[in-house]
């Protein structure tokens, strides 16, 4: 396999962004939980390698949704 | 989450050393008797009152608690010779074989024994622990294998291992004695290695010394109605256990022959080891006089029958009823039939007022044999049982605030279920109506949400006993709130059968009834609105009957049924608009009116369906499955037709003309293609057919409305069709051919399971041979799916059972984990959704034509 291929351009890998501390603030205010409660994503995650992470910040998932059009999900980033 | 005082944090288990055992005990058992003469508990004897109380006024001599208030306490006796605890033989095993019997090490180089430790040292102190018992592993395996001792340098002689609890060195017995002064020298830094942690488990403590004995509040005797005492069985191999070790002793004191003592010493290895688990390998298990094995304490806790799954995890409860259910048209949607022997059994308690206060003592007087009657009543603290002796005196004493239970009644609440409770529509709450009869009765459109039908099924009824459980049961659970499936946003409970026939055929354009007719047909299903009925003229259609059913405000527009202001203009009714799981018209009742009064629509609905179709009558001939002479012969070009070019397709493939698809070999192009040609064929004729032949034959006016598909017309009266297992034509049978008359090779349709007769002129051997292999492997293969899929369902909901969408419109588990940021990701209850959506436009013209 080429190692140069570019995931993030798949059709099939939805947009991942890495929030700022206060988008992630009112993420978490809004719905009223700690950032353990959020879904996971590994560190090591392909899709979200290049971003340049830390344990901890929040990454916001623009996905297709068969019923909603396009959806947002989001996940706290650990360490394996 | 509040109010947690405590929360665990985890648990760890550990083994018993002697010393704890006395320390944990009371009592020092030294005799096996349990009572003295009088019928007291012997003072030293198994059932000691210091070890805990079952006879109530006795007091606890330990702790001074009476029955209940008293946990029991642990007592111990001290065996005369050591035995092995059965449940740990293995590692006992693993013991022997690692160390040395002369010195007590391990059986590894000292330096390796150093790195391990080391390395273990290393992974607990990065957290990794769960990577050191891979670590013992690899130490056990290597200190197994060592011949000599590399710090004594005495030789090894392999441990040998007999069931159920004996050890050989060479062909010498190692005893428990021995086995336990081996362990003994084991040091604490070896046992880590071999994967023990001596804080929580020395070696010799394996080997038993001193034996406790549980609480008698764990084992408490029955008392019989003769008076006889039954004790517990475990008391049984207890005093087992306690009288051979009281003869080893004698024996051992007496300076008896080795041989005796020996004898009794496994004795009571046999007792301590059923006593534990009385179902070992190679053991015999104890048993009583009558002969059925007794249940120790392994018994106790394993298994369907043990304490998890039958008393932690199992529920049980009062007020229910369970029997065959069958059906009853005539039944209400939301109504169950109950025999009168379950209403008089099962209760519903009523507070006493002054207001009810006579009428509650009819059923006082009654009485629990005369139906409807009572059966206890309750006065504040006592519970009394109505009967011929005490009925007067309760009559007398019954004031304002007592509570009778009195029998099922017409009307009451009740909650019925069927199992597998899948989803929630599988318990709902029904109304109750006393039927004469021994089973269930249940409406017939209920079947769908509880998968029910009367081939022997059995279903669960519960009398909720409060008045809060009624209100619940009413306003969650009804059958009218229920009746749109929250899977697809359509009806659940639809029109089946007779009731979808019936109305197909009553709304057929040339349907024309007398006016007596139509009114003693719209009466008999309780449509008592006459100013309807007054309107009828002396030639009644249909359509006009099924319309004096409708609310006169209306409209509604489904393919070709289209009703204006309550009256049905055009189109036939079918499963379309009122069947199971796609009632258009019962959806759109159901939004624009109420729960109820679709409900009661539905009901209406469904027995004018049934009524008419009795009054009109049913059935099916054989000259049903006659169609016309110019159709059959056209099937049958278009039969041969098909053979002929799947021939040419064949021809195609022999000669190697044929050009494989993409991503397929030839063979399966060939059978892609012949395959499609030869499905074709039946959906042509099937439509064909359905064109050509008369609306009033019974087989199509089945497929249109009731069981039945126009496949089943065309199989019945022009060609089965293709034979397929597993999804591909038939190929099994004699080496590459399916029978022994067909040639090798021989891919034609008719060697490969091709029908091309019907059932109504008959197969030939051939054919019913193939037809015989495809619907014996239908069958097979439902049979073996089912519980499979069925298993699979259940183990996915039981992992998702604890997900609920929050008022803020998020999923979320029992820890209040986020699971989906909102349900379905459009936050739309399908339930009240039109397929998956909601019409807003339509729900605002809706508003605005109202205004």
């Amino acid at each position: 396999m080429d190692k140069n291929i570019d995931i993030t351009q798949h059709v099939l890998v939805p947009k991942h962004t890495k929030l700022s501390q206060e988008e992630a603030e009112k993420i978490l205010s809004n719905l009223n939980i700690i950032s353990s409660q959020l879904p996971k994503i590994l560190k090591t995650d392909a899709a979200i390698k290049h971003l340049n992470i830390e344990p901890g910040e929040i990454i916001e998932i623009e996905r297709d949704s068969p019923t909603a059009g396009k959806t947002k999900f989001y996940r706290v980033v650990i360490n394996g | 989450m509040e109010n947690i005082h405590k929360k665990v944090g985890s648990i760890s288990f550990s083994l018993l050393s002697p010393q704890q055992i006395k320390k944990t005990a009371h009592v020092k058992v030294v005799t096996p008797e349990l009572y003295d003469k009088e019928g007291y508990p012997v003072e030293g004897g198994l059932m000691d009152t210091r070890l805990g109380v079952i006879d109530p006024g006795l007091r606890c001599r330990t702790c001074a608690g009476k029955l209940k208030e008293c946990p029991g306490h642990f007592g111990y006796i001290e065996l005369g010779r050591p035995v092995l605890h059965i449940s740990y033989v293995k590692a006992i095993l693993i013991f022997l074989q690692t160390t040395c019997g002369e010195c007590g090490r391990l059986l590894i180089e000292e330096e390796e024994i150093i790195k391990n430790k080391a390395r273990i040292d290393k992974l607990i102190e990065t957290g990794k622990d769960e990577l050191i018992p891979k670590i013992n592993k690899l130490i056990r395996t290597s200190a197994k294998a060592t011949k000599k001792c590399p710090h004594c340098k005495a030789k090894i002689t392999p441990i040998k291992f007999e069931k159920p609890s004996t050890f050989f060195e060479d062909t010498t017995r190692v005893t428990p004695i021995e086995i336990l002064e081996r362990f003994e020298k084991i040091s604490d830094s070896d046992c880590m290695l071999i994967g023990v942690n001596p804080q929580f488990a020395r070696p010799e403590w394996m080997v038993l010394t001193i034996f406790p004995i549980p609480p008698v509040t764990m084992r408490p005797s029955i008392t019989l109605e003769s008076g006889e005492r039954a004790e517990d069985d475990l008391t049984h191999k207890l005093s087992d256990i306690v009288r051979i070790n009281q003869r080893l002793f004698e024996n051992i004191n007496a300076g008896a022959p080795e041989i005796i003592v020996e004898d009794l010493w496994d004795l009571l290895q046999y007792h301590v080891t059923t006593f534990f688990n009385n179902e070992v390998a190679q053991v015999p298990p104890a048993r009583h006089r009558s002969g059925q094995p007794l249940k120790t304490i392994t018994e106790r806790i394993k298994s369907k029958e043990g304490r998890f799954r039958h008393n932690l995890a199992g529920k049980r409860v009062n007020y229910a009823a369970r029997t065959v259910i069958s059906p009853d048209p005539k039944l209400e949607l939301n109504e169950v039939g109950v025999p009168y022997a379950i209403a008089m059994e099962l209760t519903v308690p009523e507070r006493v007022t002054e207001w009810n206060l006579e009428w509650l003592k009819t059923f006082i007087k009654n009485g629990p044999k005369v139906y409807p009657g009572a059966n206890y009543v309750l006065d504040g603290s006592k519970k009394k049982k109505i009967s011929a002796e005490t009925q007067e005196v309760i009559l007398e004493e019954l004031i304002p605030g007592h509570i009778v239970e009195r029998h099922l009644m017409d009307g009451d609440v009740s909650i019925f279920n069927r199992q597998p409770s899948l989803h929630r529509m599988s318990i709902m709450c029904h109304k109750l109506k006393i039927l004469p009869g021994k089973s269930f009765r249940l409406n017939p459109a209920v079947c769908n949400p509880y998968n029910a039908d009367f081939d022997g099924d059995e279903m669960n009824l519960h009398i909720p006993q409060t008045e809060e459980a009624r209100a619940e049961a009413e306003i969650l659970m009804e059958v009218e709130t229920q009746i749109m499936s929250p899977k697809h946003g359509l009806n659940i409970i639809g029109c089946i059968e007779d009731a979808v026939t019936g109305n197909y055929l009553l709304t057929d354009d040339n349907m024309v009834l007398s006016k007596e007719d139509a009114i003693t047909l719209l009466l008999s299903i309780g449509v008592i609105d006459t100013e309807k009925l007054k309107k009828f003229k002396k030639n009644v259609t249909g359509k006009e009957v099924f319309s004096a059913l409708l609310p006169d405000d209306l409209d509604f527009i489904y393919d070709k049924v289209i009703i204006e202001n309550g009256q049905l203009k055009t189109g036939q009714i079918d499963p379309k608009t009122i069947g199971e799981g796609n009632g258009t018209l019962l959806r759109d009742i159901h939004r624009s009116y109420s729960e109820t009064k679709c409900v009661d629509l539905f009901g209406k609905i469904f027995k004018l369906g049934i009524a008419f179709l009795m009054m009109r009558g049913f059935t099916i001939t054989t000259s049903d499955a006659d169609i016309p002479e110019d159709v059959r012969d056209k099937s049958k070009e278009i039969t041969s037709n098909a053979i002929k070019s799947v021939n040419e397709i064949i021809d195609d493939y022999n000669s190697g003309r044929l050009k494989n698809f993409s991503g397929k070999t030839i063979e399966e192009t060939l059978e892609l293609m012949v395959m499609k040609k030869l499905n074709e064929t039946r959906n042509s004729i099937g439509k064909m057919i359905s064109k050509s032949v008369s609306l009033t034959n019974n087989a199509i006016i089945m497929s249109r409305a009731g069981k039945g598909n126009i496949t089943n017309l065309a199989q019945t009266s022009v060609l089965v069709g293709q034979q397929a297992l597993r999804g591909k034509r038939i190929e099994r049978g004699y080496k590459n051919r399916t029978l022994s008359l067909f040639k090798e090779h021989d891919k034609s349709p008719e060697s490969r399971g091709f029908v091309r007769h019907c059932y109504k002129n008959g197969l030939n051997p051939v054919e019913f041979f193939f037809h015989a292999m495809t619907g014996r492997d239908s069958l097979m293969d439902t049979a073996l799916r089912t519980p499979k899929s069925g298993y699979l369902y259940r183990r996915l909901a039981n992992a998702l059972q604890d997900l609920k969408v929050e008022y803020d419109g998020t999923v979320r588990d029992a820890s209040k984990t986020i699971v989906q940021f909102s349900y379905g990701e459009d936050k739309i209850d399908v339930s009240r959704s039109e397929n998956g959506t909601i019409d807003v436009k339509k729900i605002i013209d809706e508003v605005t034509k109202k205004k």
